[in-house]
């Protein structure tokens, strides 16, 4: 077993060292045609522009590792200079030099890759799957009896902060970075993909549709470390199963879909996600094309303020916002498989909690103010509102929050800070489905009476830091507006205390004194309100 | 200020502090010898399988006990001079107290077998005991076997432990079936077959005769009662614990096998009281024994005292009996009495459903002429102690808890339920026609008015 074990990681990091190689990789040349075809497709009239680009660019040979993106932003910049001199406003353009650099090397790549991106895939996804496969499902043996098996977490570098995690972490954000701030170093991977993006939506595939692919592929593997690590414990089974339903059809293959279809709303919806979570749904962009698309646009609108004024908060006040953020949720999904591991790196220190009360709830008012400008600049037609451009505002939000904070920090930091970075200080949709969760609902950890040992495995696995164990060694339920439900305080007990459950809100917040199991009277003196 | 002084930091001694200061602005210290601050010692096993780091099993942040004006003092009394109402301190200035908690807890019981203090022989107790295991087991290699001698929960979670790491253990229990003196007989076997399933060599109705050593003073081998000589590298000395109270031998203050006290949990001697492991009542309170060493009734001690120490003499009457443990994967729970078969009251009757595949089953004991209740053992299924505390107050008998079983169901959502099953099994077995209610939310969160 052992053996198999260590062959699958070979093979999972031979898998993992092509996928990381590829950004460097290739070579680009972009003929006249394939220039002529972008121009048109940018709709780019600045004839400056052209020549100067054409000059520099085409029939000109690159390599993976030369950025195109300063080139291309000097040209930019130059032309600009000279229209915005000349008051040629109609000339100017605004196309970014990083998207444009993107897709000039998608045009543009020549060589083995994009040749032979079957075999490609195979040597970078399939060897990753197959390799990890084979790490993982020897465990229903190595693991031995179903149960809880924690053995050794503290003991392994990978999960104890050690220096694989390190390079995980190091991996994990320079793959953000690349995502969000680099794409055209992505355009390799998108090869990879080509063929499963046209089978799908018609397209080639762009960076994001190599994350949604990826991001579905890994919870798949980890779901399946899952399956067998909590093989005793259907609600994780269950859990696991509604949250990679989840992400895989309503996040990846119906938004692609939708785009195949080509329906009136041209790019694809993800009909789960929510507002603010989905915190561009109200920019003026996204609002025109949706009143702009006919019935579908605005089953859409509709749908999309429903879900967040109405369905959401109905649901969290009967089954907690365990229903949205780790059963549905497409970060939290993400966080319950490929970041199970290090659920317990989350920091259950008072001072964090404080940290967590004022940043989560501050993303919320940025999103909920931001979503005030855009709209009242939607309705007033206006691109300023009180002075301040509304553009720039969204933009601060996209950069700080919607990049940095979910994508890079929110998973990066997964193997040092814990899985639910985000979700725990950041995502302001689960800010407010807290206060519902907190204030009105019939969701609660109820704790066993006066069976707590107080041996801390509940609060050490919690992955939103909740010192649970305060709560059960009082013999307190646990109502906390940042609990997520994932059930795992529940499955590590050792000694039954912990339940998640939904039954009536009176009695849910029962602070205790003298634990249930002593004298009665002792009891009801120092427990009476 | 009146100076109110804990020796053990432990569960029992902790929460009396704790509590003392909810109720009142006495002044508070609490000395130890073990640890700088408190500790769960049910979760050292976690550590050494690297489930938890030490820092983990703290309860508290370290700024708790500042901010709630509890000194901590790290010292051991060597002696208590209570005419001068004096602590006297191992290399360290004296302490004096206006009514003194003693909370010392226990210690791992040796009878006296030859080689017993060897070293690498050891029990699991104390921080240290953890550190001492590290240190002579910390891998199969340096410990090629150990051998463990007492068949209880800290013996089994040794076990645990060890095989965590790969080390290969043998298990001698002096009973004909694991923990037999307190399990029925279903269950001990159950948990026999589940010490195999573990690779764990399990020798029943075996015990140590001496321990051999090494050159060096170190426990090389043990020698058992049926002839055998098992080499090893730890022996674990897991017979049960005592009161840890040697210190406390020449103090006048009255012992027996702990530390005697009466129900209001006061010695003796006037201003010093004793709590937790450590505590002896003069006669066991219903069907208690007189020493508990169970972490629940060490904190109803504490909180039980701390009403004394604030001007409101309370006596320690511990409610409806209940305990936990964990044996390898098998969780287990109980709730009233359910005697094993060696120390079943005449009148007891007991009703055993056991699943047919998996490691679960439940043991309910009721009286044999009125069907009355009594308690409840219960492995790999969760049950709540609210409700089970609430039947055995209103004196329910079988069929009552047969009939609304499904209420006191604890296990996590979607979990296979097993009321059916047993009840039709009880119902074959006693010849009855029950059928389980719904589970009803009303009737598990209503607390009834009438408290008997």
């Amino acid at each position: 077993m052992k053996a198999i074990q260590n062959i699958g990681i070979t093979i999972f990091l031979v898998g993992l060292g092509f996928f990381t190689a590829l950004p460097f990789l290739g070579n680009f040349k972009l003929d006249q045609k394939g220039f002529d075809e972008l121009i048109t497709s940018q709709g780019i009239k600045s004839e400056l522009f052209i020549q100067n680009l054409k000059s520099k660019i085409v029939d000109k040979d690159f390599t993976g590792v030369t950025s195109l993106e300063p080139i291309v932003d000097k040209v930019i910049t130059n032309a600009n200079t000279v229209h915005s001199k000349n008051k040629e406003w109609s000339k100017k353009v605004y196309v970014s030099g990083g998207d444009l650099a993107t897709t000039i090397r998608k045009k543009s790549g020549y060589g083995f890759i994009p040749e032979n991106k079957g075999l490609m895939w195979f040597l970078t996804f399939g060897l990753g799957i197959i390799g990890a496969l084979m790490f993982i499902v020897p465990q229903v043996i190595t693991l031995g009896k179903k149960g809880i098996k924690n053995d050794h977490i503290y003991h392994q570098s990978s999960t104890n902060k050690g220096w694989i995690a390190w390079l995980v972490f190091i991996f994990l954000v320079s793959f953000y970075l690349i995502l969000y701030f680099k794409s055209e170093y992505a355009v390799n991977w998108t090869y990879l993909v080509d063929p499963i993006s046209v089978s799908l939506s018609g397209n080639l595939a762009g960076h994001w549709f190599v994350y949604g692919f990826m991001y579905c592929v890994v919870m798949t593997v980890m779901a399946i470390r899952m399956y067998i690590k909590y093989r005793h414990n259907m609600y994780q089974m269950v859990r696991t199963t509604s949250v990679l339903f989840f992400q895989i059809v309503f996040a990846f293959l119906i938004p692609e879909i939708m785009v195949r279809l080509q329906l009136s709303y041209s790019k694809g919806y993800d009909f789960k996600n929510a507002f603010p979570l989905d915190y561009d749904f109200f920019f003026n962009w996204n609002l025109k094309e949706l009143i702009s698309s006919g019935g579908l646009g605005l089953f859409i609108l509709v749908w999309g303020i429903l879900l967040t004024v109405v369905i959401v908060p109905v649901m969290v006040y009967f089954f907690g916002k365990r229903w949205y953020c780790s059963w549905v949720c497409g970060c939290g999904g993400l966080a319950e498989t490929l970041g199970d591991p290090y659920r317990q790196h989350s920091s259950k220190s008072l001072f964090s909690w404080k940290v967590e009360r004022w940043l989560i709830h501050g993303v919320l008012l940025f999103a909920l103010v931001m979503t005030g400008f855009t709209l009242y600049g939607f309705f007033a037609e206006t691109g300023t509102v009180l002075g301040i451009k509304v553009q720039s505002i969204m933009n601060t939000y996209s950069f700080l929050i919607g990049a940095i904070f979910a994508g890079v920090i929110g998973t990066g930091f997964y193997p040092i800070f814990g899985n639910r970075v985000w979700c725990r200080f950041g995502c302001p949709l689960a800010a407010y489905l807290g206060f519902v969760q907190r204030f009105k609902s019939r969701f609660r950890i109820t704790t066993n009476g006066g069976q707590c040992i107080s041996c801390g495995n509940c609060s050490t696995y919690c992955e939103q830091g909740i010192d649970v164990r305060a709560y059960a060694q009082k013999g307190e339920n646990i109502v906390r507006s940042s609990c997520v439900g994932c059930g795992v305080c529940s499955a590590v007990c050792p000694r039954g205390v912990l339940k998640l459950e939904n039954g009536p809100t009176e009695g849910r917040i029962n602070p205790t004194e003298v634990l249930l199991g002593n004298d009665v009277d002792l009891m009801e003196l120092v427990n009476k309100k | 200020m009146e100076h109110i002084v804990i020796i053990g930091n432990g569960i029992s001694g902790v929460t009396a502090a704790r509590h003392i200061r909810k109720l009142s602005d006495k002044k508070i210290t609490i000395i130890s010898a073990e640890t700088d601050y408190f500790f769960s010692r049910t979760a050292l096993m976690y550590i050494y399988m690297g489930h938890m780091k030490f820092e983990h099993t703290q309860p508290y942040e370290n700024w708790f006990w500042k901010k709630n004006r509890i000194n901590l003092v790290k010292g051991y009394v060597h002696f208590i001079d209570h005419k001068n109402q004096t602590l006297k301190i191992e290399n360290s200035t004296d302490i004096s107290y206006d009514k003194l908690i003693i909370a010392t807890g226990s210690k791992p019981n040796k009878f006296g077998w030859p080689g017993q203090d060897l070293s690498h022989v050891q029990g699991l107790y104390s921080k240290q005991d953890l550190d001492a295991l590290e240190k002579n087991a910390p891998n199969k290699k340096i410990c090629k076997r150990a051998v463990i001698v007492g068949g209880g929960l800290i013996g089994i979670e040794m076990a645990e432990m060890l095989r965590s790491r790969d080390i290969p253990v043998t298990f001698l229990v002096r009973e004909s079936s694991f923990w037999n003196g307190v399990l029925p007989n279903g269950e001990s076997q159950m948990i026999n077959e589940h010490i195999l399933e573990h690779h764990i060599d399990l020798r029943l109705e075996t015990n140590l005769v001496e321990i051999l050593s090494d050159e060096s003073g170190k426990a090389k081998a043990v020698v058992t009662d049926k002839g055998d000589t098992i080499d090893c590298d730890v022996v674990g000395l897991t017979a049960g614990v005592s009161p840890n109270i040697s210190f406390l031998r020449d103090s006048g203050i009255e012992l027996g096998r702990g530390i005697k006290v009466n129900r209001m949990l006061e010695t003796n001697i006037p201003n010093i009281y004793a709590i937790g492991d450590c505590a002896e009542q003069h006669e066991g309170i219903g069907n208690r024994r007189p020493i508990e060493a169970v972490w629940y009734t060490g904190r109803m001690m504490g909180e039980t005292l701390a009403q004394t120490i604030c001007g409101n003499p309370t006596e320690y009457k511990p409610g409806h009996w209940f305990n936990s443990a964990k044996f390898l994967d098998l969780e287990y729970q109980t709730y009233g009495w359910v005697f094993s078969e060696l120390n079943k009251k005449e009148y007891e009757q007991h009703f055993h459903w056991r699943h047919a595949s998996e490691k679960i089953c439940v043991t309910i004991a009721f009286h044999k002429d009125t069907k009355e209740f009594l308690g409840i053992n219960t492995f790999g299924i969760r049950m709540r102690h609210k409700i089970f505390d609430q039947w055995l107050t209103e004196n329910r008998n079988i069929e009552y808890v047969m009939e609304y079983l499904k209420d006191a169901n604890f296990d996590p959502e979607f979990y296979a339920q097993y009321e059916q099953e047993i009840i039709t099994h009880f119902n074959k077995k006693f010849d009855t026609q029950i059928s389980p209610k719904k589970k009803s939310w009303t009737r598990i969160f209503t607390t009834p008015k009438s408290r008997a």
